[in-house]
Order: structure tokens, then sequence, then C-alpha cells
């Protein structure tokens, strides 16, 4: 899942996705709430689950939307 | 039957606002509203009103028409910001205008009230009911925005939009539209007349409230969805359509929706820049901007989108 949601967020930032790790925040990538939205209804419909809007404050880091989506779907 | 658009008009006040003098009215600053919105300016109606706007831009359209006011047999105006409750503004427009042999009321759909309008005058052309038609959508939104509240008051502008629509024969055209009354609270404005058989201590002020995340996830999410429906039922793709014209709400939303429509950003017109989010009227004056800059051709396949509050939504597809 970590590769996917690297690859999502790449096309999405228009960065390249050698370059995230699941430590990589997105602040550190320029994204502002908007793209961050944009991200999170790309994953929603990549990984069938809908993500609570009041969560995406929380999603800092590549990795924790790894954490955050396997939770969901457990 | 069905109807053509053979005019547009539009008018914005003069009085604009840009990003600088927000600046210095709330906690923001010209980039920061610039990379969320793709807004610089939007303008306020001063002198102007509700009313007024739709008249100028009426007269524009029917001037683009060549056809007098007492050829109209309906006026419909999309609002959510009259001057008056009663009566009507397409009524007052009517007055003004002398249009003195149409039937007129309002339609208040919010940002797809122009597209919900649009649809009305359709489908009374194709019964047979009227023939010469004028839509207009015309907001002063800049009455209901809270001027305190840097979320929102960056986004609105004021303005006025116009089409007459003339029927001719042939099949009308597909449109779709949804509504969902139960997510309306993420857009949302009380009316200030309310329980006036009870004593106030202070008159309640209302405002314009939005979940902006929420309402970016909606839009982003149901325009593709319901232009994809409008496709399907014309039996055509992205690719047999010339211009996509959405409601100018937020150029991120606006770019959101074309890259994943996987449709170049070039057919997405724009002028939210200099507007902002005229609600309503933000639809029928881009499409007189390009009407009036020869942008459209005779023939082409237009997609108009219009979503906002209630929530409603909705696409229709027109030919110039």
């Amino acid at each position: 899942m970590l590769e996917k949601v690297k690859e999502i967020v790449a096309e999405g930032l228009d960065v390249n996705a050698a370059d995230l790790t699941a430590e990589t925040t997105f602040e550190s990538l320029g994204a502002d709430s908007l793209d961050l939205m944009d991200m999170v209804m790309t994953f929603e419909d990549e990984f069938g689950v809908e993500i609570d809007t009041e969560a995406i404050g929380d999603l800092k880091t590549i990795g924790s939307v790894v954490t955050y989506i396997e939770g969901l779907k457990k | 039957m069905r109807g053509r658009i053979c005019g547009t008009g539009s008018y914005v006040p003069e009085h604009y606002y840009d990003n600088n003098d927000l600046s210095k009215m709330v906690e923001t600053n010209d980039e920061w509203i610039r990379e969320r919105t793709g807004i610089v300016r939007r303008h306020i109606a001063e002198e102007d009103t509700t009313v007024s706007m739709a008249v100028k831009a009426a007269r524009n359209a029917l001037a683009d028409a060549k056809l007098n006011a007492d050829d109209l047999d309906l006026i419909l105006v999309s609002t959510i910001t009259p001057n008056t409750v009663i009566p009507s503004t397409a009524c007052e427009v009517q007055k003004e205008l002398g249009a003195v042999n149409a039937t007129c009321f309002d339609i208040s759909a919010a940002c797809s009230g122009f597209v919900y309008a649009y649809n009305t005058a359709q489908a009374y052309i194709s019964a047979g009911m009227y023939r010469n038609i004028l839509v207009i959508g015309s907001e002063t939104l800049s009455g209901i925005v809270n001027w305190q509240d840097r979320g929102s008051c960056i986004l609105f502008g004021d303005g006025a939009g116009a089409a007459v629509i003339r029927a001719e024969e042939g099949e009308i055209l597909p449109s779709v539209t949804h509504s969902d009354g139960a997510k309306g609270q993420v857009l949302a404005c009380e009316s200030r007349q309310q329980k006036n058989w009870q004593e106030k201590e202070n008159e309640k002020q209302t405002y314009v409230s939005m979940d902006g995340q929420a309402v970016f996830k909606f839009a982003v999410k149901k325009v593709p969805e319901v232009i994809g429906e409008l496709l399907q039922k014309a039996d055509l793709t992205e690719k047999d359509i010339d211009l996509f014209v959405l409601h100018q709400a937020n150029l991120r939303i606006i770019e959101s929706v074309a890259k994943r429509m996987k449709t170049d950003i070039t057919k997405f017109p724009v002028n939210i820049e200099e507007y902002g989010n005229t609600s309503s009227a933000s639809i029928p004056i881009l499409l007189d901007e390009l009407n009036k800059t020869g942008c459209l051709q005779k023939g082409q396949k237009i997609v108009l989108c219009g979503f906002g509050a209630g929530l409603t939504w909705g696409a229709t597809l027109i030919e110039w």
C-alpha cells in the first residue's frame, strides 16, 4: 500500500515518487489543505474506504495515511 | 421544440476589492488567496442592487438577441440575494424592462441556479408554453457575507448574467440535475426574517457559513460524476465537448475536476480571477464573455455545470 500511496502523492503534487518515504511530510512537499483533500479523494477511490474529514488534519506524513487506511480496512 | 440561446449579457459593478484591500480587513494576504482560490478581485455593488444588475445584464442580452422586451413571454431570475422577498426579482426586472407580456418568477438554487433556470426554460419551451424566455442569474453576495470571516469573505462577489432563449424546431438536449438536502448544512445562510411574533432582544445577524473542505470534496466528486452522466445520456465523450463552462467557485475545484476527467484544462474557461464566486451569476457572466470575445462558434457543444448550496448540482448540454 505504501508504494501506491507514494504514487498517488507523486502524481497529486507533481513530485518524484522515488524521493518519497513513509516519513515524508505533506508540509515539506508544499501541500495545502486542498491538495490534501484532493489526494484523500483519490485514496478513497483507490482503496475503497471513506476518510473522515475530521481525520484529515492528523494525516501529516505518507506513513500516517497508510496506517490510517489499514486501520479502516481491518 | 427546444430552446436555443440567441443572446447573452452581463453586468458587474465597477467597484472592487482586490486581495490587498481584504488583507486590511481580515488576516489574509494576496498570495494565500491566489494559491487557494485563484481569485484576485471581486466586484462589490455599491449603488447597484440585485435588480439593477439583472436589468443591465438583461438589456445587454436582449440587444444581443435583437429582441424587444415585449417579445418576452417568461422571465426567470435565479437569485439567493433578492432585494425584496416580495415582489420577486423577476417582477421587478419586468417592470424596469417594460416586458409587459412576460410571466415572471424567481428560482432559488444557489450556485446551480442558472443551470436549473435554464432547464426550466427548456422544459417550458419543449412543453409549448412559452417561446421567448429571459433567464438571469443576479447576486449581491456582499450583502450576506460575513466580512470578518476570512475563510469565506475572500471568495464571493457581486454581478449578473443573462441569456435569451428562443424556441426552435428540434429535440430538447439532455440535462442531469440532482439535489441532496441531507448535506445542506455544509453551505448555509439563515434568513433574517424569522419569528417576528416574538419580542427580540437583539436582531440576529446571519451570514453565509461554509465548511470549505466538505464543499471542495462535494464539488470535486459530484461535478465529474454528473458530467459523466450527462455525456452518457447524450451518447458523447469528453472529446466531443468543446467547452466545459463550470460555475466559478474556486480555481482549484476546476483544476481538480479537469484532472479527474482527464480532460485538458484549456477546455475549462475561467474568469474567477476577476469576479470571485458570484453564485448563479457566474455561468452566464462567463458565457457572455466567451460569446462577446468570439470564443464560441456555431455548432460547438458546450456543457454548463453548476454546483452549490442545497446541496444542488447539475449539468446541461447546449449547442451554440
